[in-house]
C-alpha cells in the first residue's frame, strides 16, 4: 500500500507542476465559466460582490426615522430576504448615489423625512384627502436591470400594503363621520386609536405585512420563485468542471504510457515493485488529481462567482463518485491506446462528445430521448443530475440515483480496463 | 571469487525475431564485466531479462542464487539498474527523484535522507539538488540517472550504455565513477557498451556479443591473443573518393586477414603492418586513391571483433 500511495503522490505532484495540464484542468474551465457568466449577466461586480439573483447589494438611507421608515428598513434586512438582498443602511446620500453610479450596488432606497407622518398623521382627524403621501425614492442601477426590478417589486409591495392600511383607516373614519356614528370630536379619538394600533403592529411584529400577503418573494408568484432561487451558474459551472475532469483522467492515462516511453515505468518494474502496485498507484494518482481538480474548481467558483453548490456532503459524494467514474473512462482509453498521443486524441474526442451528450453544453432535456438514454454512459450526465438536485435545494439523501449510477459506471469501466490491461503484453516490452 | 551472476542458455524471442540466442556466461562478485557489441547485438535485451523486466523465452539466470524466472522479487532487491535512457521525472528536482526511487527500493527515514545526500555528493549534483531535472544538461541527467541506480547499494549493478550521447567530460566522469564504485565499494558491475575503449579501460573481463550470440569471453589479454599479433591499418581517404573498388585487390594481398570499408576509410587487419604498408599504398595509388592519413593500431578488442565478425564495432 505504501508504494501505491508513493506513486499516487508522485503523480499528483507532477500533474500540478505541469503548466499545460494546469491550464486545461483549472484555467480553462474557470475561463469558460467566466465567459458564460458574462453572457448570462451572472457575474460579480468590479468590486467582486455579487450582482446576481442572490445577495443583491442595496443601500438604504432612512431620513424618516419613525415607525414606517424603520419597518421598511427591517423588512429589507429581514431574515426572509437575507438570501436575496444584502441591504445596508448608510447616511451619506452623495456617496451612496456614487456607489450606484459606479455599479457597486444595485440600487439606493431613500426613505424621506416625514414618510410615516404622511401616511399616519399625528392629527388623524385632519386628513387632507387630496394630499399625496411623501414619496419613497428608489435610485436604481440601470446596469443591473434584473436586480433593480427585484428591489422595486419589494418596495412596491411594501407601499401597496401601507396604502391599503392608510386608505382603509381613512375610509372607516370618514364613513363613521358621515353616518353620524361618531361626532367630529370623537373622530379624533378613533383616529388616534387606529394610528396607535397600526404603529404598534409594525413595531412589535412585521407579521402584519407577512400575513397580509408577505413582503418576501412569494408574492411575486410561485412559478418565478424557482427561477430566482436556482442559479443558472449552478448548472454551468459543474458542466464545465465535469467536461475538463475528462481531460484530467485522460491526462492520467497519458502519463502511464508516457512513463513507459520515458522508461520510468520499466525502472519501477525493476525495483521491488509489482506491476499491479504500479497500476494501482497510477490509478489512484489519476483519481486524486481529478478530485483535487473538482475541489479547486468548486471552491474557486464559490469564491469568484459566489456560487452555492448546495449541501456539502452531497457535493463531496458527487465529486468522489464522478471522479471514480471518469477515472474508469480514462483507464479504459489508456488500456486500448498504444501511445500517449493516441490517449490524447481519443481522450479529447471523448471529452467533447461526453460534454455534449452529458449536458455540459446543452440542457439534456432539449435532446432526443435516445440521446438522453445513451448519455447515461457519461459521468457528466449522472453528475450533472446530482448537481442540479443540489442546486435546487436537495441534499445527500436525494442523490441516491446519480450516485448509484456513477458508482456502477465506474465499476464496469474499471473491470473492463483491468481485463484489457491483463491481456496486454506490450506494456513493458 | 564466486559467481554472483550465472546466465544459462538464455533465449529471448519477440515473435519471429530471436534477440538473444542462448547465451551463457558468469560474472564474478567484485568484477566489472563488459558486454561489448554493436547496436542491436542483444545487449539491452539481455540486461532487461536479467533485471526481471520480462522473462526469458528459454533458459534462466541466477543472481546471488535467485532465479530471474522464479524469484524475480528477490532478484530485484539485489540489483540496481542504470538504463540506457534517462529514466527520471523531469518535473521533479534531483532530490525529489532520489527520494522517490529510494523509497521504491525500500529505503526510508534517516537512511533515505543520508543516501540521497551521499549520492548527490557522489554525482556532483549537490548544488543542483533542488532544481528540476528538466533544467539539467545531458551530462548532469546521466549522472543522476546513475545515482538512482546506486541509492540502495545494490550488490550487482547493471549499466546499459550509460555514456551514450554525452560530452567527453561527462563521459570521463562516468567512467571514473564506475571504476570508483568497483574499487572502493566493491560493487559488481555488468556494463554494456559498443565503445571498445570503454570496455578496455573498465573491464576485468569482456563478453563480445553479436546478433544475440556470445562470440567470445575472456580478459582483454585472452581475447587479443585470439587474433595473434594481428595489427590494424586504418587508411583515411578524401571525401570525394570511393573505396569500394580497392577492397578485392587488398583482400588478395598476402598477409591481409580482413578488409572493412567504412565511409571514406578502410580498416585492414594484417599480420605485420610495417612489412605490408608499402604494398598497400602502392595498390591505392594504382587505383587512383590518395591516402590522407595512415594509422597502425596494436591488437585490441576492435581487431578481435573485426576478425570474429568481419565487421567493425560501429556497423
Amino acid at each position: 500500500m505504501k508504494k501505491i500511495l508513493l506513486i499516487a503522490a508522485k503523480d499528483l505532484r507532477l500533474a500540478f507542476r505541469d503548466r499545460a495540464a494546469i491550464i486545461l484542468m483549472l484555467a480553462a474551465p474557470f475561463l469558460l465559466t467566466l465567459g458564460m457568466a458574462l453572457v448570462t449577466g451572472r457575474l460579480a461586480s468590479p468590486g467582486g460582490q455579487s450582482s446576481g439573483l442572490s445577495n443583491i447589494p442595496v443601500l438604504i438611507i432612512n431620513r424618516d426615522g419613525e415607525s414606517l421608515g424603520n419597518a421598511l428598513v427591517e423588512t429589507l434586512q429581514s431574515a426572509e430576504l437575507d438570501e436575496l438582498l444584502d441591504a445596508q443602511v448608510v447616511e451619506d446620500e452623495e456617496a451612496a448615489r456614487r456607489a450606484v453610479d459606479e455599479d457597486q450596488v444595485a440600487g439606493l432606497v431613500i426613505i424621506p423625512p416625514g414618510f410615516t407622518q404622511s401616511v399616519i398623521p399625528e392629527q388623524a382627524a385632519i386628513i387632507d384627502m387630496a394630499a399625496e403621501p411623501v414619496k419613497l425614492q428608489f435610485y436604481a442601477n440601470p446596469a443591473r436591470p434584473n436586480s433593480s426590478a427585484i428591489i422595486e417589486t419589494i418596495l412596491r409591495e411594501f407601499i401597496s400594503r401601507v396604502e391599503e392600511g392608510r386608505v382603509m383607516g381613512m375610509v372607516s373614519v370618514f364613513q363613521m363621520l358621515t353616518s353620524g356614528v361618531v361626532s367630529p370630536a370623537e373622530a379624533q379619538a378613533y383616529g388616534d386609536e387606529m394610528r396607535q394600533l397600526f404603529q404598534s403592529a409594525q413595531e412589535e411584529d412585521l407579521s402584519v405585512f407577512e400575513e397580509a400577503g408577505t413582503l418576501n418573494l412569494k408574492v411575486i408568484g410561485a412559478p418565478e420563485q424557482e427561477s430566482v432561487r436556482f442559479d443558472v451558474m449552478a448548472y454551468m459551472a459543474p458542466g464545465m468542471a465535469l467536461l475538463f475532469l475528462m481531460f484530467t483522467v485522460t491526462y492520467g492515462g497519458r502519463s502511464f504510457l508516457a512513463e513507459r516511453r520515458q522508461r520510468t515505468l520499466q525502472r519501477m518494474l525493476t525495483s521491488p515493485t509489482a506491476l499491479p502496485q504500479v497500476l494501482a498507484g497510477k490509478m489512484l494518482g489519476t483519481y486524486l488529481t481529478g478530485v483535487m481538480q473538482l475541489l479547486i474548481l468548486i471552491g474557486g467558483s464559490s469564491l469568484l462567482f459566489n456560487l452555492r453548490w448546495g449541501d456539502f456532503w452531497g457535493v463531496l459524494a458527487l465529486i468522489l463518485l464522478a471522479t471514480f467514474a471518469a477515472t474508469g473512462w480514462g483507464l479504459l482509453i489508456t488500456a486500448f491506446a498504444r501511445t500517449p498521443g493516441q490517449v490524447s486524441t481519443y481522450g479529447s474526442a471523448i471529452m467533447l462528445v461526453f460534454g455534449i451528450m452529458g449536458g455540459s453544453f446543452i440542457d439534456l432535456s432539449m435532446l432526443p430521448d435516445f440521446v438522453r438514454l445513451v448519455s447515461r454512459i457519461t459521468p457528466n450526465a449522472w453528475a450533472l443530475d446530482g448537481f442540479t438536485i443540489l442546486g435546487l435545494g436537495g441534499g445527500l439523501s436525494d442523490l441516491t440515483r446519480p450516485l448509484l449510477g456513477l458508482f456502477a459506471l465506474g465499476c464496469v469501466l474499471f473491470i473492463l480496463a483491468v481485463l484489457r490491461f491483463s491481456r496486454r503484453r506490450d506494456l513493458v516490452q | 571469487m564466486s559467481a554472483i551472476l550465472q546466465v544459462n542458455n538464455l533465449v529471448k524471442r519477440y515473435g519471429d525475431l530471436t534477440a538473444v540466442k542462448g547465451i551463457s556466461f558468469e560474472v564474478q562478485e567484485g568484477e566489472i564485466f563488459s558486454l561489448l557489441g554493436p547496436n542491436g547485438a542483444g545487449k539491452t535485451t539481455t540486461i532487461s531479462v536479467l533485471s526481471t523486466l520480462f522473462p526469458p523465452s528459454e533458459g534462466d539466470a541466477l543472481i546471488a542464487g535467485n532465479s530471474v524466472v522464479r524469484q524475480p522479487y528477490a532478484v530485484r532487491q539485489t540489483i540496481g539498474i542504470v538504463p540506457q535512457e534517462i529514466a527520471l521525472y523531469e518535473d521533479l528536482t534531483a532530490r525529489e527523484n532520489l527520494h522517490f526511487w529510494g523509497q521504491l527500493y525500500g529505503l526510508g527515514g534517516r537512511e533515505l535522507k543520508q543516501r540521497c545526500e551521499e549520492v548527490l555528493e557522489q554525482t556532483g549534483l549537490q548544488e543542483k539538488a533542488n532544481q528540476r531535472v528538466k533544467t539539467f544538461s545531458g551530462g548532469m541527467k546521466r549522472r543522476l540517472n546513475i545515482g538512482v541506480g546506486l541509492l540502495h547499494r545494490p550488490r550487482l549493478l547493471f549499466m546499459d550504455e550509460p555514456t551514450v550521447g554525452i560530452d567527453p567530460q561527462s563521459r570521463r566522469a562516468i567512467l571514473d565513477t564506475v571504476k570508483d564504485l568497483n574499487r572502493r565499494a566493491g560493487m559488481t558491475i555488468l556494463y554494456t557498451t559498443h565503445y571498445m575503449e570503454e570496455a578496455q579501460e573498465l573491464s576485468h573481463r569482456v563478453g563480445i556479443i553479436d546478433h544475440g550470440e556470445m562470440i567470445a569471453i575472456g580478459t582483454q589479454a585472452e581475447l587479443v591473443r585470439m587474433v595473434g599479433k594481428a595489427e590494424t591499418l586504418v587508411l583515411q581517404f578524401g571525401e570525394d573518393q570511393s573505396v569500394a573498388g580497392i577492397i578485392p585487390h587488398l583482400q588478395r594481398m598476402p598477409g591481409v586477414q580482413q578488409v572493412i570499408a567504412e565511409n571514406h576509410s578502410l580498416q585492414v587487419l594484417v599480420n605485420d603492418a610495417e612489412e605490408i604498408l608499402p604494398a598497400v599504398i602502392q595498390t591505392c595509388t594504382a587505383e587512383n586513391l590518395k591516402v590522407r592519413t595512415i594509422q597502425i593500431q596494436e591488437p585490441n578488442l576492435e581487431a578481435v571483433f573485426l576478425q570474429l565478425t568481419g565487421r567493425a564495432l560501429r556497423d
